[in-house]
C-alpha cells in the first residue's frame, strides 16, 4: 500500500521531537528513574493501570479464588473453612454425569465445527462470485449474527421445532404424511442435535462468512491469471491449489475462533433444553452441568469450581495443542 | 515553543480526564452505595423484602399493600422487591452477600441454607399457632426441632382430565397406574394426545410422585433412603411405558404449569397445578374433572405434591428483630392479608387450617375434589432431598422414560448416589 509506505518513512526520518527540560535539583534522577523517559513509565501505568487494574480484579482475583474454593467444602459460602483437598476433584472426575457432559461437548464441537467451517466457506465462495446484489446477500447471510443467542433459541425451540402439529418442522412434516417429531425431547434419534446444530450454524455463519471473504478478497488476481496460463481448471482445480491454500491465515483463525465459540457453549443448550425443573441428562455441556452445580438450587460452590478448574486445564491444553499443530504465530511464509 | 506548550496543555488534559475517569471507576467499583438504606430519614429500620414473580394480576399490588399497611404501624419501613427471572438462584447468590434481602420467600429454605447459617431460628414465631398450620408442608421447613421458614400458601399439583374426551373413547377416570396408562393410549390418536407430563415426558414434574404412588417414600422419616425397593422400578416403568406408547404430549409451546395444551385440546388429560383451575374452569366450565395422581400396586396409594413457600430471614439481615416481627405480623397474625394472598389472585390453598376450611372457593366442584386430595393425600418433599438427590434421581428418571434404560440399574445407582449425600447433611448436623 503506497499510503503506509508513505508514512513509514516519514516515521523513520523522525519528525521534530520535543525534548524535556533537563532535570534539576538532587531529587531528579530518582524521579526521572521512576517516570521514566519523557514521563512514559506514569503515562504507560495511567493508561494500561484502570485496565490492568480491571482485569485484576474481576478476572484474577476470581479465578485464583475459584482454585481456593475448590480445595474446600464450600456450600453457600465463599469464605470456607472445611478443607477437604482433592476430595473435590476426585468427586467431579468420578461423576458419570461431569464426563459426559464432556463427551457431549465432544460431539457437539465434532458436528458443529466443521459444519460452520464448510458452510460459511461456500456462502463466502458463492457471494464473491456474484457481480451484482453482492452488498445485499453479503448483509443477509449476516444479519443473523445481531440476532441474540437466546431469542434465537427461543424461536427455534418454541415456532419452529416445537412438538406439536402447528410447529414449522411439522407442518412441513404433515405436509408429506410424516407424524409429527417431539424435537426436543425424543432421544432415539437424537432429533435435539438437530435443532442445537441449527441454530448455532444459522446464527454464526454469517460471521465466518464475512471474515472468509475479507481472505478472499485478499488474494492476488495474478495467481489465477497466472494458474489459468498455466491450465488449470476453474472450479475445483482452482479452488484446491490457489484459492483454498491462500485462505490459510483465515481458515486458522476461523478453526481457532469456532473452537473457542464451542467451549462456550451455554445460551442455546441452556435455553432450549432446560425447564423450571431443571435440565435433562442428555445434551448437557459441562459448562451447563456447572452451572446447576454451582450457581443453581445446589450451591455447592467448591465442586463446581473443581470441575471449572478442570474445564480450564482442559482448554488450556487443547488450545495449546492446536496452535502447535497450526503454527499459530509462525511467520507466514 | 507554541507548539510544545499545546502538546503539554493536551496531555494535561488527558491525564486530568485519564485520572478523574479512574477514580470515578474506582468509586463506582469499591463505592458501598447499594442503594438502599438501612434506615429512613426518620431513623426507623428499613426491611428489604424479596417476592418470586407470581403470575396472577394484582399479586403484586397486594404485597406492596400489606408491606405499606406494616409502614404505618410505626415499626419499620418495608420495601418489596418484586424479582422475576431464577428466583431460587437470585436468592442464593444475594444470601452470600450484606446486599442480600432481610426477609424472603423461598422454595425451602433449603437444607444447605439451613445448615449454612443463613436463616434464623423462626419457631418463637409460631409459639400457640404451629398447629393451625397444614403439617405436610410445614415438615421440610422444620430442621432439628427448629422451623426456618413460615407456610405462605400451599400449591399442589393434580392430574386433569376432559370429561367429554374420555367418555368419547368410552374411558373410565384411571384409577391405578395401569389404568391411565391405557386410558392414555386409547385417548391418542393423530391430533390430540392421551396425556401431558410436561415436555420431558415427566422426569422433572413428577419427581417422587410416581414413588409416593407405589408406597414408597423419596427420604424415610429416620434420614435413610426410601425407594431401595423393587416396586420402585415397577412404578416407573410404567411411565416409561406412555412414552413408548407414544401416549404422551410432548414439545408443546407451554410446559405443563400452563394449562394451554389441555385448553388447546392438544392432550386429553394433563399434569398440572392448582394454579391453573381458573383458567381451565373459564375456558372448559364443567367439562374437565381432577384427580391425584394414581396409586400403583398393591401397597400403594394416590399421591399429590404438594409445597409451599415460606417467608424467611436471613442472618445477614441488619435488623434481626425487626424482620422477624414482620414476619410475624404478616404471616401469623394477620390472617385476612393471609386469606387475601391466597384467594383474592392466584388459587392457592392457605397454609393455615382454620383458612383453608372458612374459603367458600375450596368448597364445591373440582376445587372441593382438589382441596380434599390435598388433606388426604398430600406429600411434600422432605427437606433431606436435596438438589444433588434431586439431580441424580431425575437424570435417572430421564434415562428410564426416553432411553428405556434398565429402570433397575438406573435406580441402583440414584440410591448409592442419594445414601452418600444423605451421609453428607446428617454428618453436619
Amino acid at each position: 500500500m503506497p499510503q503506509d509506505t508513505l508514512l513509514d518513512q516519514a516515521d523513520e526520518a523522525g519528525g521534530p521531537r520535543r525534548r524535556d527540560a533537563p532535570p534539576s535539583g538532587p531529587a531528579a534522577p530518582a524521579r526521572r528513574r521512576l517516570l521514566g523517559p519523557q514521563n512514559r513509565t506514569l503515562w504507560f501505568w495511567v493508561f494500561v493501570g484502570p485496565f490492568a487494574l480491571g482485569l485484576g480484579l474481576f478476572t484474577y482475583v476470581p479465578l485464583g479464588w475459584s482454585v481456593y474454593l475448590s480445595f474446600f467444602d464450600a456450600h453457600n459460602t465463599v469464605s470456607p473453612t472445611d478443607f477437604v483437598g482433592l476430595d473435590n476433584y476426585a468427586a467431579m472426575l468420578r461423576d458419570d454425569a461431569f464426563t459426559d457432559s464432556l463427551v457431549t461437548f465432544l460431539v457437539f464441537t465434532a458436528f458443529i465445527v466443521p459444519a460452520t467451517f464448510l458452510l460459511s466457506l461456500s456462502l463466502a465462495l458463492m457471494v464473491n462470485r456474484l457481480r451484482w446484489a453482492q452488498a445485499f446477500f453479503r448483509s443477509v447471510f449476516f444479519l443473523p449474527v445481531a440476532c441474540s443467542y437466546v431469542v434465537a433459541a427461543l424461536i427455534w425451540k418454541m415456532s419452529i421445532f416445537n412438538g406439536v402439529r402447528f410447529g414449522l418442522a411439522n407442518t412441513v412434516l404433515g405436509w408429506f404424511g410424516a407424524d409429527q417429531i417431539a424435537w426436543l425431547s425424543t432421544t432415539d434419534p437424537p432429533w435435539y442435535w438437530l435443532v442445537i446444530v441449527t441454530v448455532r450454524l444459522w446464527l454464526q455463519a454469517g460471521f465466518y462468512m464475512v471474515l472468509f471473504l475479507a481472505g478472499l478478497q485478499r488474494i492476488p488476481r495474478h495467481l489465477y491469471e497466472a494458474a489459468a496460463v498455466d491450465g488449470a481448471r476453474p472450479g475445483w482445480q482452482v479452488f484446491r491449489y490457489i484459492t483454498f491454500p491462500q485462505l490459510r491465515a483465515t481458515s486458522i483463525a476461523v478453526t481457532l475462533l469456532l473452537v473457542i465459540n464451542a467451549f462456550q457453549a451455554f445460551d442455546e443448550f441452556y435455553n432450549l433444553l432446560s425447564d423450571s425443573r431443571g435440565y435433562p441428562p442428555y445434551a448437557r455441556p459441562p459448562l451447563v452441568y456447572l452451572y446447576y452445580t454451582a450457581l443453581g438450587q445446589g450451591q455447592n460452590l467448591g465442586l463446581g469450581s473443581a470441575g471449572a478448574v478442570i474445564l480450564a486445564l482442559i482448554i488450556a491444553v487443547v488450545t495449546v495443542a492446536q496452535a502447535r499443530w497450526f503454527g499459530l504465530g509462525r511467520k507466514e511464509d | 515553543m507554541s507548539n510544545s506548550h499545546k502538546s503539554v496543555s493536551r496531555r494535561r488534559l488527558l491525564g486530568v480526564g485519564g485520572s478523574l475517569a479512574l477514580t470515578g471507576a474506582l468509586a463506582a467499583a469499591c463505592g458501598s452505595n447499594t442503594g438502599r438504606d438501612s434506615e429512613d430519614s426518620n431513623g426507623k429500620p428499613v426491611i428489604e423484602q424479596w417476592y418470586h414473580q407470581y403470575g396472577e394480576d394484582g399479586t403484586e399490588q397486594a404485597v406492596k399493600r400489606y408491606a405499606a399497611a406494616y409502614g404505618k404501624t410505626g415499626k419499620a419501613k418495608v420495601e418489596v422487591q418484586w424479582r422475576p427471572g431464577n428466583y431460587d438462584q437470585q436468592t442464593a447468590a444475594a444470601l452470600l452477600t450484606t446486599s442480600g434481602p432481610d426477609v424472603f420467600e423461598a422454595n425451602g429454605p433449603t437444607l444447605d441454607q439451613i445448615q449454612g447459617g443463613q436463616v434464623v431460628d423462626l419457631t418463637a414465631l409460631l409459639d400457640g399457632v404451629k398447629d393451625d398450620f397444614n403439617q405436610a408442608v410445614l415438615a421440610p421447613k422444620t430442621y432439628d426441632g427448629k422451623i426456618w421458614g413460615i407456610p405462605q400458601v400451599i400449591d399442589m399439583q393434580l392430574l386433569y382430565y376432559r370429561k367429554s374426551l374420555l367418555k368419547d373413547a368410552g374411558v373410565e377416570p384411571p384409577r391405578t397406574l395401569d389404568e391411565l396408562v391405557d386410558a392414555a393410549k386409547a385417548l391418542t390418536d393423530k391430533k390430540t394426545k392421551g396425556l401431558f407430563l410436561g415436555n420431558d415426558g415427566g422426569a422433572g414434574v413428577l419427581g417422587g410422585t410416581p414413588l409416593q404412588a407405589a408406597g414408597l417414600q423419596l427420604v424415610t422419616d429416620g434420614g435413610e433412603v426410601g425407594f431401595d425397593d423393587p416396586a420402585a422400578a415397577r412404578a416407573l416403568e410404567k411411565i416409561r411405558r406412555l412414552y413408548a406408547d407414544k401416549s404422551l404430549l410432548l414439545g408443546a409451546p407451554s410446559d405443563w404449569s400452563d394449562p394451554s395444551a389441555f385448553i388447546q385440546g392438544l392432550t386429553a388429560m394433563q399434569w398440572s397445578g392448582l394454579w391453573a383451575l381458573p383458567q381451565v374452569k373459564k375456558a372448559l366450565d364443567d367439562d374437565f374433572g381432577v384427580l391425584p395422581f394414581p396409586k400403583d400396586g398393591s401397597a400403594g396409594k394416590p399421591s399429590v405434591p404438594v409445597g409451599a413457600y415460606g417467608a424467611a430471614v436471613s442472618s445477614k439481615a441488619k435488623h434481626k428483630a425487626e424482620a422477624k416481627a414482620f414476619v410475624k405480623w404478616l404471616w401469623v397474625d394477620k390472617t385476612e392479608y393471609q386469606e387475601d394472598f391466597a384467594l383474592s389472585y392466584g388459587f392457592h390453598i392457605p397454609a393455615r387450617i382454620s383458612l383453608a376450611k372458612k374459603a367458600a372457593k375450596l368448597r364445591d366442584g373440582a376445587a372441593g375434589d382438589a382441596v380434599r386430595y390435598a388433606t388426604d393425600h398430600g406429600y411434600a418433599e422432605p427437606l433431606l432431598w436435596t438438589p444433588a438427590s434431586k439431580t441424580a434421581y431425575q437424570d435417572a428418571l430421564n434415562r428410564i422414560i426416553k432411553d428405556g434404560a434398565n429402570a433397575d440399574q438406573e435406580l441402583r445407582t440414584v440410591v448409592r448416589k442419594v445414601a452418600a449425600e444423605l451421609r453428607r447433611v446428617q454428618k453436619k448436623s
